[in-house]
């Protein structure tokens, strides 16, 4: 507020000798000045804005073999975290638990391979035991948690995968060790190693073992689809997820179904723990790249297994490409964290996901 | 179904007997010691006013509810404590009040789901869809093509039952319980919500079901003018008691059930 000399009680007595302004010695000069740094505000702004919207488009025309190398590195990405996702929605749709413990059975299901073939098991044998314990484990897990806590509310169940957790990584510790280990991929036939090829004026380097993954994991997912629309399993199992009590009137076996899911998602979880391992290491930190699943859940939906598919290929390509194009403007390292903003941008429009249940409520 | 239970019933022998049924839920009764039979071949309505424990009954025979006192006599032999999907592979099938229908599946599938008792191959053979698994499905889907011409269904065979009217998702689900081949089909008011023209195709079904497959039905419904119509022996249940049992002739004139309905001075 301002107030006239004299006036407010607070009046500050006027300088006796007040600086001379700017503006009373170089009117003219003040005026060009305030003109310039106009311009230069625009002209960031301008920049900003080109940088954003126009520059990393143009870089993606001028380079397109940069280009098609990221799209690529996205895609292989967003398969395989597809696949994550498709072991939280196996088990979300047929139980509606949300399943804590998928990224530790990812890790526990490739130390277990590892372990075993460092004991000198065969690989192939080794993977073969590999799913053997997983079987167990689906076996234990419905018998010791899902089967005591049946008909409680999911929140109890959720906390149940909670313990199963670090049951999991306690357990996993204690037989396997704390120190990372490297995926037998060569013992698997997994191929090393990268092609490189000219593309679009330049070159495209693809990593051998990433189109193994892709090619894999694709398998897989087509697999588990035809699997579940078309036979009695399958069939038994979508009946489950719609109805427990109408699933029980035909004669289904929650127990059996549970079971079955918790073993295929147990191979998903192996699947995973292989490609993901045979790109970084085996170790518990593997545990993380669960949680990236999560943005691809909720954009593809929890219960839809095209939605863990092609969520997951979005959040990877988006996130690929918005590391490379716009990361520099934020000084990098925006892959983190871009994958939940897409999927919060997503949310917004579309609260159950892209190919989720609709949600219509009736009044 | 009869590799479950050696013992084939004639028609017109006791199929299941109810006897002295006893359950409640804390301190509430919902069936206090009811007896009655049910007899091969027949269809046999359970009536009774709501809140009756019409339901809870049927609940008690298909193994949603294990009652405290009674026995239950199924093909002539005591039937232990058991569980709903081990009725099921007993003979038993239902469908619900409310219809409880396999919502994001088609018609198709969701009395295909009815086979599943039916179907055997293992686990591997289904991942691989082939070999037996895949004959399998080509037997079964025949009987279930069967069910659904039986029940005027065709048309809509592929399309997901959550998109269906009220009327047709009641039909697909008396097909999936049909599809289970069952010895007793427990009906929960087949025709609840239902139009007259609805309602008369839904009793023509049930009585073809009845002459054609020789089905014995236990069936609970409100609309007394087509239980009197249906029905061969009729059940009346009035606060979780049997109050009355016979023919429909018998129970229009009993004094208790015209009581119960219309209630009573005091």
């Amino acid at each position: 507020m301002r107030s006239n000399p004299g006036e407010g009680p607070f009046e500050v007595a006027p300088h006796p000798n007040p600086l001379p302004s700017k503006r009373a010695f170089t009117p003219v000069f003040d005026g060009l000045c305030g003109e310039r740094e106009r311009t230069a505000r625009g002209a960031a702004l301008m920049d900003l804005l080109y940088k954003i919207f126009l520059d990393p488009f143009v870089q993606m025309g001028a380079a397109p073999d940069l280009l098609v190398q990221t799209l690529w590195e996205g895609l292989v990405a967003g398969v395989l975290y597809s696949l994550i996702a498709l072991g939280y929605v196996l088990i979300f749709k047929a139980s509606g638990v949300f399943n804590f413990a998928q990224g530790i059975m990812v890790v526990f299901s490739a130390l277990t391979l590892v372990g075993l073939y460092q004991l000198g098991v065969p690989a192939f044998l080794a993977l073969a035991l590999t799913i053997g314990v997983m079987f167990v484990l689906a076996f234990g897990i419905e018998r010791l948690i899902l089967r005591p806590l049946v008909n409680q509310p999911d929140i109890i169940l959720f906390m149940a995968t909670f313990g199963l957790t670090y049951l999991l990584i306690g357990f996993g510790e204690l037989v396997f060790g704390g120190e990372p280990k490297v995926m037998i991929t060569e013992a698997l036939y997994l191929p090393k190693g990268a092609i490189e090829f000219k593309i679009l004026g330049g070159f495209v380097q693809l990593q051998k073992i990433d189109i193994a993954a892709a090619i894999i994991a694709s398998i897989m997912v087509a697999g588990l689809a035809v699997f579940f629309q078309k036979t009695r399993i399958g069939r038994a199992l979508r009946a489950v997820a719609d109805s427990h009590k109408a699933a029980l009137s035909v004669g289904i076996s929650l127990e059996y179904i549970w079971v079955v899911v918790w073993f295929t998602s147990g191979i998903v979880a192996l699947a995973t723990g292989i490609m993901w391992g045979a790109k970084s290491q085996v170790d518990f930190a593997l545990e993380i790249i669960a949680l990236k699943a999560l943005p691809v859940l909720i954009l593809g939906g929890f219960t839809s297994i095209p939605g863990a598919i092609v969520g997951g290929v979005i959040i990877g390509v988006g996130e690929k490409i918005g590391e490379f194009y716009w990361g520099p403007l934020l000084g990098s390292g925006i892959e983190s964290w871009l994958a939940y903003v897409i999927a919060l941008i997503f949310l917004l429009f579309r609260p159950q996901g892209l190919f989720g249940e609709r949600i219509i409520e009736r009044i | 179904m009869n590799a479950h239970n050696p013992a084939i019933v004639a028609k017109g022998d006791t199929l299941l007997s109810i006897e002295n049924v006893s359950l409640a839920f804390g301190g509430v009764k919902a069936l206090s010691d009811i007896s009655f039979d049910i007899r091969k071949g027949e269809i046999r309505a359970i009536i009774g006013p709501n809140g009756a424990g019409k339901t809870s009954m049927l609940n008690v025979i298909n193994g949603f509810y294990h009652p405290q006192q009674g026995r239950i006599l199924f093909q002539g032999r005591t039937r232990a404590k058991m569980r709903p999907h081990e009725a099921a592979a007993g003979g038993i099938a239902r469908t619900f009040q409310n219809v409880a229908l396999f919502r994001g599946m088609s018609a198709l599938d969701n009395i295909m789901a009815g086979r599943t008792l039916a179907m055997h191959s293992n686990f591997f053979w289904q991942l691989l869809r082939y070999g037996p698994a895949m004959q399998e499905e080509v037997v079964h889907r025949r009987r279930v093509e069967e069910i659904i011409d039986f029940l005027e269904i065709a048309a809509i065979r592929k399309t997901p039952v959550g998109r269906l009217p009220y009327g047709l998702q009641k039909r697909v689900e008396l097909g999936r319980a049909l599809a289970m081949e069952p010895q007793l089909l427990l009906l929960d008011e087949p025709m609840a919500g239902m139009n007259l023209e609805e309602k008369e195709d839904m009793s023509r079904f049930i009585i073809d079901v009845n002459h054609q497959f020789g089905t014995t039905i236990a069936l609970i419904e409100h609309d007394m003018g087509v239980v009197m119509d249906l029905s061969d022996r009729v059940v009346v249940l009035d606060y979780g008691r049997k109050i009355a049992d016979g023919t429909p002739t018998e129970i229009m004139a009993n004094q208790k059930v015209i009581d119960a309905y219309l209630g009573v001075a005091h």
